[in-house]
């Protein structure tokens, strides 16, 4: 198999590295890079829990070569704190028990945070239904749901409400 | 013994307290370690040649155009292990399974050939390179029609084998539950299947085992929630080519949910020790999800034709069960040995019945091995579905209201501990109390108006109600046992001179955060804040020797060992603190954190000073140090309960169900983080709701897995997932050292039930008795329609 140079950055760094046309970014992300808080849970694009930013935006890394990247900025769940602080959302999740195995919740944030950056007050609605590419099996959603309206508050200062949520569907 | 937990200051975090889980930074932060994070140097990658068909006679595997590819090592059949004698192996039911085939596969999906190679790419270009040739056999689906005297004989490695049938177990009185249903006003009598269901929790199965030559140790980095019970058994497995226990470490590190889908021994595991055996290397086996839904992990498959009896006036009498479970080719469900059909005899439920009847037959088909787990303490979702629809259809079928005819029913609070006619003592509960609290909670009678209401302009609204109990915490190792060894589990406390602590457990968090809730326990029985308490499981060459974390058993067992652990620790502290303050022992009084000298405040060691004074200044003749270990044989089980109420609105032209509110009212006696039971509460709602309205593992005629991916197996995501509202009781255990139940299956266990009910309810009307879950659109449609309604 012929291998290729791909370069872009990642969490701000410049990378360059080898891959092999037909790798899968995530595979890249994880093996090559070794940052392995961006999990595979299906390698079909229903479970999410692949979700990286490219370009500030969420996508499954499961279904992209890493090829793709060429020239691009991606961000993993390992970019998300700064200088060791956790962002809002990560702040969220722990205050809220918004997690519970772990195994989602890297890329459960990262639709999150996409979510948050573009939706300045998502309903709990919206919230649902970004969040309905990523499966989580453990915590019932209720916990992220609220994870999410922390970040949301905690984002833009606003106080908390009396919140109750409705549920989807 | 007390049951009410004494709070401590927010700075100890003791039980009772919402603490933030101490685990939970490194998940946080993509740090987290699980098994696909494992990466040794010059690992190798392992990938699987699976079976087309359901039951196919292999006629060749050709593994040369794989074994020509640059990069692949090795392909391993069945016949190389079969010179080892390691192509069979033994089931936690005293029945066999294959590791690989050598003649025949049984299940679509089935493992063939594994190849190993320098890479998972490569590794996967070699699965697809291996040529076999199978032969078609007669496929077996049906349990009913795999007993039938002309069913072709599944098991024919079984010398003298002539059917499919596994088992045949029963309890309870035949004859008295005869005379009971003939003397019965009221008989109701049902169908229920409760269909073939999987865990898919979202991390799948694998391993990374590693076996270092020189010193002949064997290291497995694995997805399993028994790391101790695992490393016993393959050492019994492998004993005879050189694999001994003390040579095995199981390392089991952050596992990506559970749900009883990581407790057996998959075939891939044991290829992949058997490959670094033979290879020299590590080798990596991580499934895919396809992999994993169509060849491991999974529950329910049980057929049962159900009768209960009552008086005319609602008072319930009698229950007879008769059920045929379809275990796949193989028994390897994961029950305790003595029980074929787990706990389903917990299947009288939260009632007061006199007589009951249960016969369970197993039975082997053309499928994966079934009976694992779905978050749920063996077979106890079963009964509960089973019994929970019962007294509906008993309700409605008299007449009368499904709320009134279980208070009617319920075991009354007085009579525990309550000694159930199938042979269970139930430690404690309040049932009446649960279920009030829950229809007050709904707002009960406004919403039956409603219903009334909304039936007279043609809408279909139901109400369902379960009001269950949960038999879990195995168990009383007098009758619980795996493979023999007793279900105790344990916990080994160690304090450090500076007052912090180390403590180390039987069990293996999958998500239920036991580094918080353990830390917990030890903050509430020692006083030392539960920031320094350091919880590590599932290290096999470190943790104490325990049977696992499933069944909602770790609080229960390794929860109540640590509470025992801490207390044999205070036993020895209070001694130093009456040597350092020169008083008798029992002039000390303790609270969480010091000793103090009775009517002299001022007089006081902490725990700290206590620990310290452990390894500088013991009393001459003590042995210096402060640790414990405890393995806890409980009792008895706990028996959780709770009742839940579900509305939904069907949509009569779609069929779809809408779950418009669910209130859970849980009793898990008492709590250790009220945050986390929540949280583990609505993680089992919604593994309730799943199979209530979505998922299936079917198969057609010839055997193809029909629920094989995520895009057919669905599982819900935020958007169909309803806010849960919840809400408890506290009725403690009074056989636990801290009054604790398990709590984290309740859910998945009672909300079937709720939802069925309340679909159902919606429908009695029309002359609907029952639909079998999952109430897809699809499938209520269909109902609807044959009752005539065109809907729109
Ligand atoms: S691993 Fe990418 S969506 Fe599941
Ligand atoms: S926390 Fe386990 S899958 Fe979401």
């Amino acid at each position: 198999m012929s291998m290729k140079t791909v370069n872009f950055t990642i969490n701000g760094e410049a990378k360059s590295v080898q891959a092999e046309s037909r790798q899968l970014l995530v595979h890249c992300i994880r093996e090559t890079l070794g940052l392995t808080g961006t999990h595979v849970g299906c390698e079909t694009s229903h479970c999410g829990a692949c979700t990286i930013h490219l370009d500030g935006e969420p996508v499954k890394s499961c279904t992209m070569f890493a090829v793709q990247a060429e020239g691009k900025s991606l961000t993993t769940v390992e970019g998300l704190a700064i200088g060791g602080t956790l962002n809002p959302v990560q702040e969220g999740f722990w205050e809220e028990h918004g997690l519970q195995c772990g195994f989602c919740t890297p890329g459960m944030m990262m639709t999150a945070t996409a979510l948050l950056r573009t939706v300045n007050e998502p309903t709990e609605t919206e919230i649902r239904e970004a969040i309905s590419g990523n499966l989580c099996r453990c915590t019932g959603y209720v916990n992220i749901v609220k994870a999410i309206q922390y970040a949301q508050r905690k984002m833009h200062a606003t106080p908390a409400p009396e919140a109750v949520l409705q549920g989807g569907d | 013994m007390t049951q009410t937990i004494p709070m401590t200051a927010a700075a100890i975090g003791g039980m009772g307290h919402s603490m933030k889980r101490k685990e939970d930074p490194r998940f946080l932060q993509g740090k987290g370690n699980y098994v696909e994070d494992v990466n040794l140097p010059g690992m190798l990658w392992m990938d699987i040649v699976r079976s087309p068909y359901a039951h196919a006679k292999i006629v060749s595997i050709d593994a040369s155009k794989a074994l020509a590819i640059p990069g692949v090592l090795a392909v391993i059949t069945g016949k190389d292990l079969e010179a080892y004698n390691l192509h069979w192996m033994p089931t936690l039911m005293s029945d066999t399974q294959m590791v690989l085939p050598v003649d025949k596969v049984m299940y679509q999906a089935q493992e063939v050939a594994a190849v190993i190679a320098t890479d998972r790419y490569i590794a996967a270009d070699g699965a697809a390179a291996v040529d076999v040739e199978y032969e078609e056999l007669p496929v077996v689906v049906d349990p009913f029609k795999a007993l039938l005297p002309d069913a072709p004989v599944l098991r024919t490695d079984k010398p003298g084998k002539t059917d499919n049938h596994i088992f045949h177990w029963e309890v309870g009185d035949a004859a008295v539950t005869d005379k009971a249903f003939a003397e019965a006003d009221v008989v109701v009598k049902q169908d229920i299947y409760i269909p073939r269901i999987h865990v898919a929790s979202i991390e799948t199965c694998g391993c990374v085992a590693s076996f270092e030559k020189t010193e002949g140790k064997l290291t497995v980095w694995m997805t399993t929630q028994a790391p101790h019970a695992i490393r016993t058994v393959f050492a019994l497995v492998a004993g005879h080519v050189g694999l001994s226990e003390e040579k095995i470490r199981i390392i089991s590190p952050d596992i990506g949910g559970g749900f009883g889908g990581k407790v057996p021994v998959y075939p891939g595991y044991v290829i992949a020790v058997a490959a670094t055996v033979l290879i020299g290397k590590p080798v990596k086996w991580i499934e895919d999800r396809m992999e994993n839904l169509q060849a491991d992990s999974f529950a329910r498959d049980y057929h049962t034709t159900a009768e209960l009896a009552a008086t005319k006036d609602g008072k319930l009498t009698a229950l007879r069960f008769k059920t045929l479970a379809d275990h796949g080719y193989a028994d390897a469900a994961a029950n305790p040995s003595k029980f074929p059909a787990g706990l389903y005899h917990i299947c009288t439920g939260s009632y007061d019945l006199q007589a009951a009847h249960v016969e369970v037959d197993g039975a082997y088909t053309n499928k994966p091995p079934g009976g694992v787990a779905y978050r749920c303490s063996f077979r106890v979702t079963e009964a509960v579905h089973t019994i929970e629809r019962m007294v509906d259809i008993m309700a409605h079928q008299i007449g009368m209201d499904p709320a009134a005819l279980r208070m009617k029913n319920f075991i009354e609070k007085e009579q525990f501990p309550y000694k159930s006619v199938l042979g269970w003592e139930y430690d404690s509960g309040d049932y009446h109390a649960a279920l009030q609290k829950a229809m007050d909670i709904i707002g009960y009678d406004d919403l039956r108006r409603e219903q009334l209401e909304k039936r007279a302009r043609g809408e279909y609204m139901g109400i369902g109600i379960s009001s269950f109990t949960e038999i879990v915490g195995a168990g009383p190792s007098k009758d619980f046992d795996i493979l023999g060894i007793k279900m105790f589990d344990s916990a080994e406390i160690r304090v450090h001179p500076t007052g912090k602590a180390i403590a180390r457990f039987g069990t293996k968090s999958q998500g239920q955060g036991h580094e918080t809730t353990y830390a917990q326990i030890v903050a509430q029985e020692l006083g030392i804040p539960m920031a320094h308490v350091q919880v590590e499981e599932g290290d096999t060459d470190t943790a104490p020797y325990g049977l696992g974390t499933y069944a909602s058993r770790s609080t229960p067992t390794s929860g109540a060992a640590a509470a025992m652990a801490a207390r044999k620790i205070r036993d020895k502290a209070r001694k130093i603190a009456a040597y350092l303050m020169e008083v008798a022992e029992e002039d000390l009084e303790w609270e969480p954190g010091k000793f103090t000298v009775k009517g002299n405040p001022e007089a006081f060691k902490t725990i700290q000073e206590i620990a310290f004074a452990a390894y500088t200044n013991h009393p001459q003749g003590m042995e210096a140090g402060l640790e414990a270990t405890h393995y806890y044989d409980p009792p008895n089980l706990t028996y959780p309960f709770g009742s839940y109420i579900c509305v939904v609105d069907i949509d009569a032209g779609t069929g779809q169900v809408h779950v418009r509110r669910f209130v859970a009212v849980d009793d898990c006696g008492n709590i250790i983080n009220p945050m986390i039971v929540d949280g583990q509460i609505h993680g089992g709602l919604s593994m309730g709701l799943a199979p209530a309205l979505y998922e299936e593992i079917s198969y057609d005629e010839a055997g193809n897995c029909l629920g094989g991916s995520f895009i057919d197996y669905l599982v819900p995501t935020a958007v169909e997932t309803p806010n849960w509202e919840t809400d408890k009781t506290i009725t403690p255990s009074p056989h636990h050292p801290f009054g604790a139940k398990g709590v984290g299956e309740s859910a998945t266990v009672g909300a079937p039930p709720a939802i069925a009910n309340a679909v159902v309810d919606a429908l009695w009307h029309l002359g609907v008795r029952h639909i079998d879950i999952p109430m897809t659109p699809s499938k209520v449609w269909k109902v609807l329609r044959d009752h005539g309604v065109t809907g729109s």
